[in-house]
């Protein structure tokens, strides 16, 4: 009987589990968790925020998954080292586990900027677990100005849960516009407009400088007052368990299309690893819950003995505000397809016959018609592109395809 | 496993497949009243290229890429029927992202909606199907 730990327990571990199982039904699963708590959402810290799910709702799998797939949890554990020559993690409390494969699936960590007088400030929070969810919960009050650094996905998120929470939200970031890593700056504009339309504000192309306690003075020279400070700049991949036993390790771990990393039995995925983005050929840390999953999974299959490769990942998102719905997908290069629609706007980018990336805003309905043209890479000479662009349907697609999708298993 | 296929040669265009699934899943006992000025959201959706008909519902895959990209685990497979759990789902939108058929829309309520075969709604059989004039959908084992 082989077996079986994962450091980690989040979309990344689920994925191995159950891939590990889809395998071998009989091996001894152990997984090393830091956090205390049954694997959830993590994107949803900002819905509880706001009320949209609960602690209940919010598991990412049910409340008897571990039990199911046969798995045991080492709960407020942490691995701190991993011997490769005998196959051994060793665990903060001093605990030493055994394994035959190994799969490291511990995310990212938010990285906090070294800021003069950071440290002055009480009242200051990432905005990553589920623990600070509820730190801020039980912190805000309604009389509360809150200071958010960062207007990335994260940053945003947190002040759409917060928004009836607090009495304001400023959000600064030295981008000069809001997800500047997922938008352009005409679609950023739109996002940015609709958000001060609920009531945040913005200090773009500036940041935080100096804090003495609750004031931040901004690069600009403005001050800033707050009670709360959230800072969401950015995150690192949690890598260091693999640099430290001499694996490979660039921006996040190293794999390859297995999701092997470069030491014997030891697999990764999830935020702590890097994957080759199809549409621009280069390898990055994609921090998305799909590729979590998938890319964890594809590493349990290996880590029984099963073959499956993950040779199609690519960076997109879905993200909404108040109901205002935002998608994006692959690279912005190429030839530009625009479309202005009420409220909203569509942006498909082409290149070589193939459909590169997308932005859209406003009308997303069957938007994965578009994100599968480029995952497949479709050659779009083989359809009807003129059409498909404009509103995507199966229409525009050969008979032969619908016949074959539509017509038989997929 | 049984699902709704498509004989795209043989749809008329007629969209009564869309008004009896709105219907099936509407709650509602009389179709009038279901149904009656408002418009309607199915989960079947007739496409249209000049002479070309066919209706588009959830295919069910086998490995469906919605089930893993979805976010909070809502969607699931049982007994091979892709469903939602509409408590859990937050409308995020990831899935419809993701699905290459185009068949899992955005709800009223907040969450997704898609085809669950009429095996969650009093039908208990495709109601697309049923009420098909020309047997252009099937329910069947292929
Ligand atoms: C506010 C917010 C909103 C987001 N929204 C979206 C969204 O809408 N869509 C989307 O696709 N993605 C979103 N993301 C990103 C998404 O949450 C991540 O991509 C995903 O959680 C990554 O899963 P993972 O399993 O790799 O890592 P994680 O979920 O981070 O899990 C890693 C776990 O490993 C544990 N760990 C780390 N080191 C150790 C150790 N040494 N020993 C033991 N345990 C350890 C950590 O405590 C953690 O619990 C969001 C993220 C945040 C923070
Ligand atoms: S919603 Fe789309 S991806 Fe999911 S099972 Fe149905 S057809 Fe497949
Ligand atoms: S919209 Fe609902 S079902 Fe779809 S990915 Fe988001 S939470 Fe899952």
């Amino acid at each position: 009987m082989k077996n079986y730990v994962i450091i980690g327990n989040g979309a990344a571990a689920v994925g191995a589990i159950e891939g590990i199982r889809s395998v071998d039904k009989d091996g001894g699963i152990t997984v090393v968790s830091e956090e205390k708590h049954h694997v959830y959402s993590r994107p949803l810290i900002s819905y509880l925020l706001e009320g949209k799910t609960d602690e209940t709702k919010m598991l990412y799998r049910p409340a008897d998954f571990y039990e199911k797939n046969g798995a045991e949890v080492l709960f407020g554990e942490k691995a701190v080292k991993i011997d490769p020559e005998a196959k051994k993690v060793t665990l903060e409390s001093g605990k030493e586990l055994c394994y035959d494969s190994l799969c490291i699936a511990t995310g990212s960590s938010p990285f906090v900027p070294p800021i003069e007088g950071l440290e002055t400030v009480k009242n200051r929070r990432s905005f990553m677990t589920l623990d600070d969810a509820e730190a801020l919960e039980s912190a805000l009050t309604p009389e509360y100005s809150v200071l958010i650094i960062g207007a990335g996905l994260i940053g945003l998120k947190c002040a759409e849960g917060i928004l009836n929470r607090c009495k304001k939200i400023t959000v600064c970031d030295l981008a000069p516009r809001v997800l500047s890593s997922i938008l352009d700056s005409d679609c950023a504009a739109i996002m940015q407009a609709h958000l001060e339309k609920l009531g945040i504000e913005f200090l773009l192309d500036d940041t935080a400088v100096k804090f003495e306690e609750n004031r931040a003075v901004m690069k600009s020279g403005k001050v800033v007052d707050f009670d709360f400070l959230v800072t969401a700049v950015g995150v690192r991949a949690n890598s260091s368990l693999i640099k430290d036993c001499g694996g490979e390790v660039d921006r996040g771990i190293v794999v390859d299309e297995r999701m092997a990393t470069s030491i014997k039995d030891i697999f990764a995925a999830g935020d702590c690893s890097e994957t080759t983005d199809i549409t621009s050929g280069i390898k990055k840390v994609m921090a998305i819950m799909p590729l979590a999953y998938i890319g964890g999974h594809c590493a349990g299959v290996n880590m029984a003995g099963g073959e499956e490769t993950l040779c199609n990942a690519l960076p997109m998102n879905s993200i909404g505000f108040a109901g205002l719905h935002c998608m994006s997908a692959g690279s912005y290069e190429g030839e530009l397809y625009e479309e202005k629609t009420e409220g909203g706007v569509k942006r498909l980018y082409t290149e070589n016959n193939l459909l590169k990336g997308f932005m859209i805003i406003g009308d997303i309905d069957r938007a994965g018609i578009y994100t599968a043209l480029i995952r497949n890479k479709t050659p779009l000479d083989s359809l009807n592109f003129e059409l498909l662009k404009k509103s995507p349907s199966l229409a525009p697609f050969g008979r032969e395809y619908r016949v074959e999708k539509l017509g038989g298993e997929v | 496993m049984k699902r709704v296929y498509v004989n795209e040669k043989w749809c008329l265009g007629c969209h009564l497949c869309e008004y009896n699934c709105a219907f099936a899943n509407s709650g509602e006992s009389d179709m009038a009243k279901a149904l009656r000025k408002k418009a309607i959201r199915p989960n079947i959706r007739i496409e249209e290229d000049g002479d070309i008909n066919f209706a588009v519902s959830c295919r069910h895959c086998k490995d469906p890429i919605c089930v893993k990209s979805c976010i909070t685990g809502a969607l699931s497979i049982e007994d091979g029927a892709v469903k939602v759990d509409h408590d859990k789902c937050v409308g995020c939108l990831t899935c419809v992202l993701v699905c290459p058929y185009g068949c899992i829309r955005e709800g009223e309520s907040g969450a997704v909606q898609k085809c669950e075969l009429c095996l969650n709604n009093s039908c208990g059989e495709p109601a697309c199907v049923k009420g098909c004039p020309n047997r252009a959908i099937v329910f069947e084992e292929r």
